[in-house]
C-alpha cells in the first residue's frame, strides 16, 4: 500500500481541463460546421490551416519552456486556434491564420506564462492585432457561396484563393451587415432604406449572410451556448449581461430615433455578439470570478459593444470590447469578492443578534 | 416554493457521489466478541489530555474510569471492556502522522463485564447542573466529529440561555451510514437523549435536521417526536457539506453565526444523533461513552458494516471481521472520504471521533494529475463559506501567508469542496491545511524569539543596574573619602590654628 500524508478529500469528481475545452469545441461544432458549409473550400483551408498552427505554436512554446508537452493534450491550444478561425474573414489568406494563431498562442498565451496565466483572452487578442495591421484582408468578406454550389470555388480554386489570394475580389466578395450600415450611415443614408434588400430577418438568424467564418448563425451559436450552460461549463451571469445591456441600449435608441439606430434584432442577430457572448467573453481565465463581477464584467463588456458599433470607427466592437474589459478583470476582482460567512463585505464579523 | 426559498440559504457546497448504498440497509451489528487487546488514546476530545488514574497491572471492569478530565476543557476516558491494564505507553495516534499518544492498553479478559451502574429513576427530576455533570462524568464528546465535550457545550447553552437545540442528523458524508442507521433503529432514545439535553440546557425547542436522502430516517424520528410538541423534524436538502453546523443553523432558522462567534451567541446550541443517543446511555443506564457505532465502509471492504465497536478496538481488527482485503487497500481513511484523515496503516484504535473506517481502492481515490489552474472558479462556486480557494492558494504557494489569511483563510472549514470540484486536480485543501499548520509554528517561533529577547532585554537591565549601583557606590564612596579628607583637612588646619593659637 502506498502511503501518502495527503489531506481529504479522498475522492473527487471525475472532471479534467480537457475535458471542459472538448465540451466547448463539442458546442462549437453546429455553427462552425454551418460556416464552413457556407463559405466552403477557402474557409475550410483557412480553418484547419488555423488550427494545424496553433497546435504547432503550442508545441514549440512547451517545448522552450521546458514544460511537459503532454499538456498539449488539454485542448486548450485546439480551442484558442478555433475561436480564432471562427473569427477571421472565410477567405482570408493562408498566412492570416498562421500569423493569428501565432500571436494567440506566443502573445496572447505563452508570454504571460501559459494556460492559465494570460491577462487577455488569445483569439481576441489576435483577431484585434490582426484586424489593425491587416485591415484589408480582415475586412474583405467573402460571398455566401454554399460549399458544392454553382457558384463555390472547387478544391482546388479553393486552394488558389487560400495560397494564392483572390483575382477578382469584387466579384466574390461585399461588405457585412454593420459594415455596410456604417458606410451608409457615414455617408448620411437613413437605415431603413439602406437596409432594403440588405437584412432580412429569418436568413440572418440561420446566418446566411456574410461575415465571419463561424460567427453568421447567430441560432447556432447560441444553440451551444445553451449547450455549454446546460452542461455547467459556462454559468448564465456573463452571457445574460453582454446580451441584456445590447438589447437594452439599442431597443432604447432605436425608440428614440429608428433610422440612425439599428434595431436590437439586428444588433443580436449579426456580427459577434452572440459567439462573444457565449464563448469570448465567458472564458474563465480572462474573467472575473464572483458571480456579481461577472455580471459587472458583462454588462460592461455589452455596453463597449454597443457604444462601439455605434459610435465607433469600426463597425463591430466585440473584440475590443472584451479586451477592454479583460484589463479590467484583475480590479473587478478585487473589489468585487464573495461575502464571507459571518461577515459583511468589509470582511467585519457580523453584529449578533439573539 | 417555501423549500425553494429556504434552499437559497444555502451557498456552495457539491453534490458528492454517496456511495452509502452497501451499508444503507445493514442493521448495525453490536453482537461481536471483543478485541483481545484494547488501545485507549488518553486524548480523544478537544482541550486537555485525560490524566490515568490507574496503573499497570490493575483489574478493571467495563465502564470504569480510567482517567480524569483535567481543566475546565477536556472529558474523561473509560474502560471499554473489562480485562488487565497492560500498558500505560505511548502509542501511534489514529492520525496521518501517527506521531505517539498516551494510551491506556487493556488486555480483555473476554467476559466484558459492566462495573455496577445505579441509573437514576427520574432523570428529569434532576436539576439541569446535575445532568451536565453526568454527561462530563460519562466522558461524552461530540460524535459527529467534532470531539467538543458536550457537557462543556449544555453548560454554554445553559448561561447563554439558548432558545433553540439543533440535532445535526445531517451525515453529509459520502459513505457513512452509522447515524442514518442509529437514527432508524434508536429513534426512541435518540429523542429520550433531546429531551434530556434540553432540561440539562433549560431550552424549549428542538429541531432534528436530517437530509432528504434518509427517509426511513426522517420517517423513524418523525415518529419518535410525535408525543412532543416541543421537538421537531426538519428535512434538509442533500448537498456537502449540510452537515457543517453553521450551515445547517442558517438552513433550518435563517440566522447566520457571526465570524468569531459561538452558536450560543445567537442563542442556539447544536448536537450530533449519536451524542445524543450517547446522553441518554449514560443518563438513564448510568452507562458512560465506551462504545460507538462506526461504517466499515469502502470496496476494498467485502464484508461492509454498520458495527458498534469498543472504543480502542484496533481497526485492523474491525478489518478482519469486515473480510477488508489488504491488497486492493489502496487508502486507509478514518471518517468520511471528505474530510477523514488518510492513515498509514490498520494499526490504531477506533476513537470516540471515529464515525467510518473506509478501505478505498484505487478506484474510488483520485489519483489524478495536477493541471494548470484555469480559473474556472468552481471552488469559488463550491466554497460553502464564501471564500476564494483559487487566490489563498496562489497566496500561500508564493510564501505570502499573511495575505492568505486576511483573504479569509482562517475561516476556511476545510470541507474539502473546492479541492472536489477542481477540474485541475488542485490540492486545495492541502495547501490550506499546510498554510495553518505553518504559520501556528510560526507564531510559536515568533513568540519564542520574543520571549526570548523579553528575558535578554532584562538581564541587561539587570546587568545596567548593577553597573549603576556599582557606580553609584563608587561615587558615594568617593564623596564620602573627600568628605573625609575635607574633615581631617579642616581638622588639621584647626589644630594648627590652635597650635599657632
Amino acid at each position: 500500500m502506498k502511503i501518502q500524508p495527503i489531506s481529504g478529500p479522498h475522492t473527487g469528481a471525475k472532471g479534467h481541463v480537457s475535458g471542459i475545452m472538448q465540451q466547448v469545441i463539442f458546442a462549437l461544432i453546429p455553427a462552425t460546421m454551418f460556416g464552413l458549409y457556407l463559405f466552403g473550400w477557402p474557409a475550410i483551408n483557412l480553418f484547419v490551416i488555423t488550427l494545424i498552427s496553433a497546435v504547432a505554436f503550442e508545441y514549440m512554446c512547451l517545448l522552450l519552456a521546458n514544460k511537459p508537452t503532454m499538456t498539449i493534450r488539454d485542448n486548450s491550444a485546439l480551442l484558442t486556434g478555433w475561436l480564432l478561425a471562427m473569427t477571421l474573414p472565410p477567405w482570408a489568406p493562408w498566412w492570416i491564420g498562421v500569423v493569428g494563431a501565432g500571436i494567440s498562442i506566443i502573445v496572447g498565451k505563452h508570454v504571460f506564462g501559459g494556460l492559465g496565466q494570460n491577462v487577455f483572452n488569445p483569439a481576441m487578442l489576435a483577431r484585434v492585432a490582426l484586424l489593425i495591421s491587416f485591415p484589408v484582408e480582415m475586412t474583405t468578406w467573402a460571398n455566401v457561396n454554399p460549399i458544392f454550389s454553382s457558384q463555390a470555388p472547387d478544391f482546388i480554386q479553393g486552394l488558389h484563393v487560400t495560397f494564392m489570394g483572390l483575382e477578382q475580389p469584387d466579384a466574390y466578395t461585399g461588405a457585412s451587415v454593420m459594415g455596410h450600415v456604417k458606410t451608409e450611415l457615414l455617408q448620411n443614408h437613413l437605415l431603413p432604406e439602406s437596409l432594403n434588400g440588405v437584412y432580412q430577418q429569418p436568413q440572418a438568424w440561420l446566418g446566411f449572410m456574410r461575415g465571419s467564418l463561424g460567427e453568421t448563425s447567430a441560432l447556432l451559436l447560441a444553440l451551444g451556448g445553451f449547450w455549454l450552460l446546460f452542461k455547467g461549463i459556462i454559468k448564465w451571469q456573463i452571457p445574460f449581461a453582454v446580451l441584456s445591456a445590447v438589447f437594452v441600449l439599442s431597443s432604447v435608441f432605436h425608440w428614440i430615433d429608428p433610422s440612425h439606430y439599428m434595431s436590437p434584432w439586428l444588433h443580436l442577430s449579426s456580427g459577434a455578439l452572440i459567439c462573444a457572448a457565449f464563448f469570448i467573453a465567458t472564458d474563465y481565465v480572462t474573467s472575473p470570478n464572483s458571480a456579481i463581477g461577472q455580471l459587472v464584467f458583462g454588462f460592461s463588456c455589452g455596453c463597449l459593444i454597443f457604444i462601439i458599433r455605434t459610435w465607433g470607427a469600426y463597425p463591430e466592437g466585440a473584440g475590443f470590447a472584451v479586451l477592454l474589459m479583460n484589463a479590467m478583470t484583475p480590479l473587478i476582482d478585487h473589489y468585487i469578492k464573495p461575502r464571507i460567512y459571518g461577515r459583511n463585505r468589509k470582511g467585519l464579523p457580523l453584529e449578533s443578534e439573539q | 416554493m417555501k423549500n425553494w426559498l429556504k434552499s437559497l440559504r444555502i451557498r456552495g457546497g457539491v453534490h458528492a457521489e454517496e456511495r452509502k448504498d452497501a451499508t444503507l440497509e445493514l442493521p448495525i451489528v453490536s453482537s461481536y466478541p471483543v478485541a483481545n487487546k484494547l488501545y485507549i488514546p488518553l486524548q480523544q476530545h478537544i482541550g486537555k489530555a485525560a490524566e490515568p488514574i490507574v496503573k499497570v497491572g490493575d483489574i478493571v471492569l467495563k465502564g470504569q474510569l480510567l482517567a480524569h478530565s483535567q481543566g475546565l476543557i477536556s472529558a474523561p476516558v473509560h474502560a471499554p471492556s473489562s480485562g488487565v491494564i497492560t500498558d500505560i505507553n505511548f502509542y501511534p495516534a489514529p492520525h496521518p502522522s501517527a506521531l505517539p499518544i498516551r494510551t491506556i492498553v487493556i488486555t480483555t479478559d473476554g467476559k466484558d463485564q459492566w462495573i455496577e451502574r445505579i441509573p437514576v429513576d427520574d432523570p428529569f427530576a434532576l436539576e439541569p447542573e446535575e445532568i451536565s455533570a453526568r454527561v462530563a462524568a460519562a466522558g461524552i464528546v461530540g460524535l459527529g466529529g467534532a470531539t467538543f465535550p458536550s457537557a462543556v457545550k449544555l453548560n454554554l447553552g445553559r448561561q447563554h440561555k439558548i432558545h433553540t437545540l439543533l440535532i445535526n442528523g445531517g451525515e453529509c458524508e459520502p459513505y457513512l451510514t452509522c447515524d442514518d442507521r442509529l437514527m432508524q433503529e434508536r429513534s426512541d432514545a435518540i429523542v429520550d437523549g433531546i429531551r434530556l439535553m434540553l432540561h440539562g440546557m433549560e431550552a424549549n425547542i428542538a429541531k432534528i435536521g436530517i437530509e432528504n436522502n434518509k427517509p426511513q430516517a426522517i420517517k423513524a424520528m418523525t415518529n419518535a417526536c410525535l408525543p412532543y410538541d416541543n421537538i421537531e423534524v426538519v428535512t434538509v436538502p442533500t448537498r456537502y457539506p449540510m452537515g457543517w453546523e453553521k450551515q445547517l443553523i442558517r438552513f433550518m432558522t435563517g440566522k447566520e453565526v457571526p465570524a468569531e462567534s459561538r452558536t450560543t451567541d445567537i442563542g442556539i446550541v447544536m448536537h450530533n444523533v449519536a451524542t445524543a443517543y450517547a446522553i441518554h446511555r449514560a443518563l438513564r443506564y448510568a452507562e458512560p461513552l465506551v462504545s460507538r457505532i462506526v461504517t466499515v465502509s469502502g470496496n476494498a471492504t467485502k464484508r461492509p458494516m454498520n458495527i458498534e465497536v469498543a472504543i480502542g478496538t484496533l481497526i485492523s481488527d474491525i478489518f478482519s471481521i469486515c473480510l477488508t482485503d489488504k491488497e486492493t487497500t489502496a487508502r486507509i481513511v478514518m471518517g468520511g472520504p471528505m474530510m477523514g484523515e488518510a492513515l498509514p496503516h490498520s494499526d490504531m484504535p477506533i476513537v470516540k471521533a471515529t464515525s467510518g473506517v473506509l478501505a478505498l481502492t484505487l478506484d474510488e481515490i483520485t489519483v489524478a494529475e495536477e493541471e494548470a489552474c484555469i480559473r474556472c472558479a468552481s471552488c469559488i462556486q463550491a466554497c460553502p463559506v464564501g471564500l476564494l480557494p483559487v487566490d489563498m492558494a496562489n497566496l500561500i504557494r508564493s510564501n505570502q501567508l499573511d495575505s492568505a489569511v486576511n483573504i479569509g483563510l482562517k475561516d476556511c472549514i476545510s470541507c474539502g469542496s473546492c479541492s472536489y470540484v477542481c477540474p485541475s486536480h488542485i490540492p486545495l485543501v492541502h495547501y490550506f491545511k499546510y498554510a495553518s499548520g505553518e504559520l501556528v509554528s510560526r507564531q510559536q517561533a515568533q513568540h519564542k524569539s520574543e520571549q526570548t529577547k523579553k528575558l535578554a532585554d532584562e538581564r541587561s537591565k539587570r546587568l545596567e543596574k548593577i553597573e549603576l549601583e556599582k557606580e553609584q557606590e563608587a561615587a558615594r564612596r568617593k564623596a564620602e573619602k573627600e568628605a573625609r579628607d575635607r574633615a581631617k583637612a579642616e581638622q588639621e588646619a584647626n589644630e594648627e590654628q590652635g597650635a599657632a593659637v
